[in-house]
């Protein structure tokens, strides 16, 4: 459904544009209907840049980003790009910034209904409203018409997820949004998230907490410094983990009867092992994943 | 929910629009009629335009007719004395200050509207747009207004108040541009602005009903300040000779005081008058622009 290929984004910075900043380099990775792919990386490795180039919100400086065979690239003018965000939705980190201050919150609902459903009826729209405001387990009375900032982090958060449903979409981008959750309400968010996978939507889940790409993805992307540097299914990614990024990745998640320093000796002990890539001729820090199964690939080693 | 219930819902449920957004302002309204500064200022600026607008209908004879006795002091049929030609002082002051008010609106309303056009697209743009439009401000910014309208006082045969407004107007909206260019550039990376965008807003109706919003007591003060600005100029102008050719205006009246001698003559009542009123004017906006930065600016409100 979604396809990216070789999608790379390059800003110039510095005075006169002198410099290149690499922010995502030739990253491949699709979503099917259903699957739910992980982004997963540390802060800078380009997560929430490849989300935002899927959303449109910024363009690929080369490669190309397909939705259902058409390249988004292509899609020129106004009518074309509102019919593919009637397709494809987000949702950001920042719930606190997401909403115009200004206005009440559920304005976001409104600017939907101004641009999609024009012809609906108040009372019907409400309806609507109301019932995907139930499905992210809100109470429509508490929080429509109320500002920004008389509601919760959650609540926001989850008023964005409500919003996003009342389209009827195929994919959907969520970027960080568990992480300004507290816990109790992060499970039914994720449990959410499991109810639209069964309904056939691909979620591109952006994050940086593993435990939590683990928990709900069928394909994780692991991603550094703007490379994929593992890719696969999520069970093999995260069991038999190749890339000596990924395994020191996983080695830093606090376990409850392993001290760091049996972590890092158990790490050594292993050694890194030699790249795949270069092993078979590849041209050391440039060649792209090569495949160690049939759906688990893994990047340059020596990548920097 | 199935369709038909959701139909069942929508049947019962009233076309309630939430009464939320009225709140912000009751509130700036609140601190409005509260707040000392404001109520002058806005009294005093509304007088004289009420005194503008309404003065000139008791008038039965053009501002600059020679109806009465010349020189004659304050008193008499002449509230505010003649001129050294018989010209009613009171008749020019009225109908000064309806073009004084004019000149204010022209010129302050085409600079605030330029103003925000190129700074909401510069800022909203971004790129070569940006580039482009910020050079173009750039060179206006540093255009000396006073030379241009020297020639092009020498081109035009008649001047008008009118033209005056729209010179006015189109020398003095840089400083906007800018001001307005640098607050959309920060609220453009916000995030409701991208949500915005992906709810299928064309890029206008984001500018205008999402980010100006944001901004919208800031762009009211700019055209108060852009409003006396204008205002100050054209009495500018008009002193120096390069006003309207035809009609009256406060800034006139001061330069025919001052071509016939009307100072060591001793004619006060031929200078003062327009003095007053455009310090009054201006003066007035400038302290309801304070009063209006304490009413939109929470910090400022004195509780």
């Amino acid at each position: 459904m979604l396809d990216l290929r070789q999608v790379s984004k390059t800003y110039r910075v510095g005075a006169f544009g002198g410099r290149r900043l690499h922010a995502v380099r030739g990253v491949d990775f699709s979503v099917r209907p259903g699957e739910v792919v992980s982004l997963i990386g540390e802060s800078g490795s380009g997560k929430s840049t490849i989300g935002k180039m899927v959303l449109r919100l910024i363009s690929a400086s080369s490669g190309t980003i397909a939705f259902e065979g058409a390249d988004i690239a292509g899609l020129r003018g106004h009518a074309r790009t509102k019919e593919y965000y009637s397709r494809v939705q987000g949702v950001f980190q920042d719930p606190f910034s997401c909403f115009n201050p200004i206005f009440p919150a559920d304005r976001v609902f409104e600017l939907v209904r101004a641009e999609y459903a024009g012809a609906v009826s108040q009372a019907h729209w409400r309806a609507r409203v109301e019932d995907a405001l139930t499905t992210v387990g809100l109470d429509p009375a508490q929080v429509l018409g109320k500002f920004p900032h008389q509601l919760s982090g959650g609540q926001l958060q989850r008023l964005l997820i409500a919003r996003a449903l009342l389209l009827d979409i195929r994919m959907l981008v969520a970027d960080e949004i568990i992480s300004m959750l507290d816990a109790s309400t992060r499970i039914d968010v994720l449990n959410l998230l499991g109810d639209l996978k069964a309904r056939g939507l691909g979620i591109l889940f952006i994050t940086h907490d593993l435990s939590l790409g683990n928990y709900i993805s069928d394909t994780a992307v692991i991603l550094r410094r703007g490379r994929v540097v593992e890719r696969g299914a999520t069970s093999a990614a995260f069991s038999a983990p190749a890339h000596p990024y990924t395994r020191r990745l996983l080695a830093s998640v606090p376990q409850l009867h392993t001290s760091w320093q049996q972590a890092d000796a158990r790490l050594a002990q292993e050694g890194e092992g030699e790249c795949p890539g270069c092993a078979a001729g590849g041209r050391p820090g440039e060649h792209g994943p090569v495949d160690l199964a049939d759906d688990h690939a893994v990047g340059c080693y020596t990548a920097a | 929910m199935s369709d038909s219930a959701i139909e069942a819902k929508a049947a019962q449920a009233e076309t309630g629009v939430s009464g939320a957004g009225g709140v912000r302002w009751r509130d700036t309204a609140h601190f409005a009629v509260r707040n000392p500064k404001l109520l002058i200022g806005a009294g005093v600026v509304l007088a004289l335009l009420a005194t503008g607008l309404v003065g000139p209908l008791f008038i039965d004879n053009p501002p600059n007719a020679y109806v009465g006795p010349k020189s004659a002091p304050p008193g008499g049929g002449y509230p505010l004395g003649t001129t050294s030609f018989g010209q009613d002082v009171w008749a020019q002051f009225v109908f000064g200050l309806r073009a004084t008010f004019l000149v204010g609106l022209v010129g302050g309303g085409i600079a605030a509207a330029v103003g925000m056009v190129v700074g909401f697209t510069a800022g909203y743009r971004g790129g070569l747009v940006d580039e482009v439009l910020n050079m173009i401000t750039n060179i206006v910014l540093v255009l000396p207004a006073l030379v241009v309208l020297i020639i092009a006082a020498a081109y035009l045969e008649a001047r008008g108040i009118w033209l005056q407004g729209c010179f006015i107007g189109l020398t003095s909206w840089p400083w906007v541009a800018r001001a307005v260019r640098a607050q959309t550039l920060s609220l453009a990376t916000r995030d409701f602005v991208d949500l915005a965008r992906m709810s299928g807003r064309r890029a206008y109706k984001i500018v205008f009903r999402e980010i100006a919003p944001n901004m919208s007591s800031y762009l009211f003060m700019t055209f108060i300040l852009l409003f006396g600005g204008a205002i100050l100029i054209a009495a500018g102008l008009d002193f120096i000779g390069l006003g309207p050719t035809r009609g009256v205006s406060l800034g006139l009246m001061m330069h025919s005081a001052v071509s016939w001698s009307a100072l060591s003559g001793g004619m006060w009542w031929w200078f003062v008058p327009p003095g007053l009123g455009i310090t009054a004017i201006v003066g007035s906006l400038y302290i309801m622009n304070v009063g209006l930065d304490e009413v939109f600016n929470p910090r400022l409100r004195e509780l």
